[in-house]
């Protein structure tokens, strides 16, 4: 009688440990990189002392820039942690209509910042908070002589764009649209940093990225301006999230972002004003 | 004859977990009797946890449109790639990994041990490590790779044969554990007979050793094409993407994901389709014969 009680109870204790266990798995999937939530408690009664971590989803082109600002807003209000997870703006939307608890999103693209808002995920109105231009990296000191879009099609030279689901992948085809221009490139890439890394690694002769990513490659690559890229600026637009774990904090970042200070660091970065 | 399983070596034991542990059809118990509880709820929550996933994209499916999605000639030409691909690099496998495997289990030489763990180091790593690793040694201004450039004109990055190098440097050593495990299990004896037969070595080796392990070289082979046809970070890193020609079945699913994810769900159904169908179809007929 005890004996069968008792191993109920030790089946019902392995069933719960083991039920723990799965969830436990499943609470580390889904919160990803960021550790929020439990210090979000900002107190209500002073608003100007933030406190806590503020999280930013941020495309892969603003890593350089975004953790400058995220290290000047730690300066500015002691005792706040910028976390960020940079990537592909697709897959970032993807995790945030997903559920992954993000106080700020800051996309490549307009319609990469649809695919959020549309599903509701968003507090307020997205606000466009610099613009990105196309340029062509090529190999340090430029051996193949590239001076234009059209010097890509030529043959025997190995390009790589961004696969056209992402957005730098869709500005590049719209440059090569606008100058009437036919090119096959080695590889579709799957993020913007991707493309830059196969011309610093010397894999590829040149690649077509935003001019952010090649300043922010140094001398690793040479850049070369095209005219047809000003038919293909994006936008990039920055948002509050609903489900914000932190919205104070989130105000005051993208507060910042577009602030005279912010906007200093993203032009030097290279980015456009909008 | 000594059948693999029966033999207490460890990496034979390796071997079994990787093919799916000891046979089935030895464990007669029914539910019913001898399973004590305690192993019965977390074994099903095991299970649970393992199939569920596979369930979900089942019931995601997005039917009605499905047989558009599978006869666009993207997903054909992914497919048809991927099958391709994870062969190559199967048989890729099987001429280099099988002499490697040999060497392993029945040649003693100094430092086999961190051998046999350099070997099995593609298992664990990160593929898109891996793909990095490749890039270094095989790219365009890779260590060999160079070489290849310089002497004959050969680069692989952006082909298809990179795939295929991406793809065998990930599955060849589940085929090397599969088959040094059937090795140190099969009995050396008869091989000493043959040599005391007048064989050589190699005809030994050829007429005696390969065909007693010939059912671990087909597990062992079944098991590396299924990982050549699910790698992706090795392929994508090394190989890129571009249609028709390194774009396998995992790419067009990641990239498919970014835009359209029905269509991701779609091509994801096929991979598994596919998998399921060639390792259960191969399961009973290699796997089992003793």
């Amino acid at each position: 009688m005890t004996r069968s009680a008792r191993r109920t109870r030790r089946t019902l204790q392995v069933a719960g440990a083991g039920a723990a266990a799965l969830l436990a798995l499943s609470a580390c999937s889904s919160s990803d990189d960021s550790s929020t939530g439990s210090d979000s408690s900002t107190s209500a009664s002073s608003p100007d002392k933030l406190s806590g971590t503020v999280t930013v989803f941020a495309a892969a082109s603003l890593k350089e820039s975004f953790t400058a600002l995220g290290k000047e807003f730690e300066q500015e209000h002691p005792g706040t942690k910028v976390m960020f997870s940079f990537g592909g703006s697709d897959s970032l939307a993807a995790s945030i209509t997903g559920g992954a608890p993000a106080d700020v999103f800051a996309s490549a693209s307009p319609k990469t910042m649809a695919i959020v808002t549309d599903k509701g995920d968003a507090s307020g109105t997205p606000a466009t908070f610099v613009r990105n231009q196309l340029e062509i990296a090529t190999l340090p000191g430029n051996p193949d002589k590239i001076a234009s879009l059209k010097d890509l099609t030529k043959s025997g030279l190995k390009v790589v764009l961004c696969d056209k689901t992402v957005p730098c992948g869709a500005a590049a085809q719209k440059a090569l649209d606008a100058g009437k221009l036919k090119l096959t490139p080695v590889s579709y890439e799957q993020d913007v940093k991707a493309a830059l890394t196969k011309v610093e690694l010397k894999e590829a002769d040149a690649a077509v990225v935003y001019k952010t990513d090649v300043n922010a490659a140094g001398d690793k690559v040479e850049g070369v301006d095209f005219p047809e890229s000003a038919d293909a600026i994006n936008d990039y637009p920055i948002v509050q999230l609903k489900d914000a774990p932190n919205a104070e904090a989130a105000e005051a970042f993208i507060a910042l972002v577009q602030s005279a200070d912010g906007q200093k660091v993203l032009t030097e970065a290279g980015f456009l004003k909008p | 004859m000594t059948s693999p399983t029966d033999a207490p070596d460890k990496s034979a034991a390796a071997a079994d977990t990787l093919r799916g542990g000891p046979r089935r059809g030895r464990v007669r118990t029914g539910f019913g009797r001898g399973v004590p509880l305690p192993l019965l709820v977390p074994a099903l929550l095991g299970l649970a946890f393992l199939v569920l996933p596979l369930i979900a994209l089942l019931v995601r499916t997005p039917w009605h449109s499905l047989p558009d999605q599978l006869t666009s000639p993207e997903v054909w030409q992914a497919l048809k790639l991927s099958l391709l691909c994870a062969t190559a690099a199967t048989a890729v496998s099987l001429v280099i990994g099988v002499p490697l495997a040999w060497l392993l289990a029945r040649v003693e030489f100094p430092g086999r041990g961190l051998v046999r763990a350099l070997v099995t180091l593609p298992l664990v790593l990160p593929p898109v490590v891996g793909g990095v690793a490749l890039l270094m040694a095989l790219g365009r201004n890779g260590i060999v790779g160079q070489w290849l450039d310089a002497w004959f004109g050969v680069t692989l990055p952006f082909t298809t044969a990179g795939v295929v190098v991406a793809e065998a440097f990930v599955a060849m050593p589940f085929l090397v554990i599969s088959v040094e495990g059937t090795l140190r299990a099969a009995d050396p004896r008869y091989e000493e007979a043959a040599a005391t037969l007048g064989a050589s070595r190699f005809t030994a080796f050829r007429r005696v050793t390969l065909p007693l392990i010939a059912p671990g070289i087909a597990a062992g082979a079944v098991l590396a094409w299924a990982r050549a046809l699910g790698e992706f970070g090795a392929t994508i890193t090394f190989a890129g993407n571009f249609p028709g020609r390194t774009q396998t079945m995992p790419l067009a699913v990641y990239l498919a994901l970014q835009s359209d994810p029905e269509a991701a769900i779609a091509l994801s159904l096929v991979l598994l389709a596919v998998s399921v169908a060639v390792l259960a179809g191969l399961r009973d007929r290699w796997m089992t014969a003793s």
